[in-house]
């Protein structure tokens, strides 16, 4: 297959991602749609090492993905720390900082 | 058969990206993203990149998604209604992810780069295991390796403070009286932030007698901890 096909896979992965935190007001379903666009760039990044034919892009690959592990971490923790003072898991109405 | 495969991938990659988005309820979203990350990993093996199909599959499927399907159960995955009143984000965000769609359509097409449309560099043995790839990350790529390993320290470190049980803004009578370790001032309650107890007060001395609770290590009856 020609490198182009992937990387179509991966703007359409990455415009899918983008639409869904747009839309959807549950911040457990926007940190999922955000795990989706770091995903549509790791596609890119290994199609790219495939083409080049060095081993950089997996690399870079592989940091984004070490990266991706951290923020769902902290973006759980908040969302638990949300969920522990009795407010609404909605980013709609959590406008304010001082809760 | 490179050709079946990719479009199965690809075709299992982006249903599940639709799933993810689409699917009202929390959890099945969850379900539809495993789905997603195995096609994802069956793509990087079309791509000759073995190392990193299995850490997707080892890291994203097996490890992060069990956490997210523990907080999903935790905070309660409740269905969403369809059209909420969500004002003009509703219309912008379709519109938005259009536009985008439209712009990496022209940006792929008009590129010149000429490796896009060839199957890319010829394959030698080697490419891709994890040999070659911990070789680069241990010459060249040793500085962004260890931050890496900094960066997951932090994280942890972050989330356990963050998801820890504050019990600051209960009432006071809640509190054991018969189990209450000393506690020094200033060790950062909420109930102290807000004003709420003795312990914002200006007097170490008598504050420290009769301090009603303990940051952690004073387990409750009443507190079920995870």
């Amino acid at each position: 297959m020609a490198i182009g096909w992937y990387l179509v896979v991966s703007a359409m992965i990455f415009c899918i991602g983008a639409l869904g935190v747009l839309v959807r007001p549950n911040p457990l379903v926007i940190l999922l749609c955000l795990e989706l666009m770091l995903n549509a760039a790791n596609l890119a990044l290994v199609a790219f090492s495939r083409m080049w034919g060095g081993p950089d892009g997996q690399v870079f690959a592989l940091i984004v993905l070490v990266v991706a592990a951290c923020e769902v971490t902290v973006g759980l923790g908040l969302i638990v720390a949300i969920y522990r003072r009795q407010m609404a898991v909605n980013v709609d109405e959590l406008n304010e900082l001082r809760g | 058969v490179t050709q079946v495969l990719f479009f199965l991938a690809a075709i299992g990659a982006i249903t599940g990206a639709i799933g993810v988005v689409m699917v009202r309820n929390p959890f099945y979203s969850v379900l539809a993203l495993v789905g997603h990350l195995i096609s994802l990993a069956a793509l990087f093996l079309l791509l000759r990149a073995e190392f990193v199909a299995a850490a997707q599959v080892v890291v994203y499927a097996g490890a992060v998604m069990v956490l997210y399907v523990f907080v999903v159960a935790y905070v309660g995955g409740s269905d969403e209604p369809l059209h909420s009143p969500g004002g003009a984000l509703k219309v912008l965000g379709p519109l938005f992810g259009l536009a985008l769609a439209v712009e990496l359509c022209i940006a792929m097409l008009g590129s010149t780069l000429k490796g896009i449309s060839g199957k890319g560099a010829p394959y030698v043995p080697g490419f891709g295991t994890p040999r070659q790839i911990g070789q680069q990350f241990l010459t060249t790529y040793l500085f962004p390796f260890e931050l890496a390993s900094l960066l997951l320290l932090v994280a942890a470190i972050g989330a356990v403070v963050l998801a820890r049980r504050r019990r600051g803004l209960q009432a006071e009578d809640e509190v054991n009286p018969l189990f209450q370790p000393s506690r020094s001032q200033f060790t950062g309650t909420m109930a102290e932030a807000a004003g709420m107890r003795a312990g914002a007060g200006t007097d170490p001395e008598a504050d420290r007698q009769d301090e009603p609770l303990g940051v952690a290590g004073t387990r409750q009856p009443n507190e079920g901890g995870w």
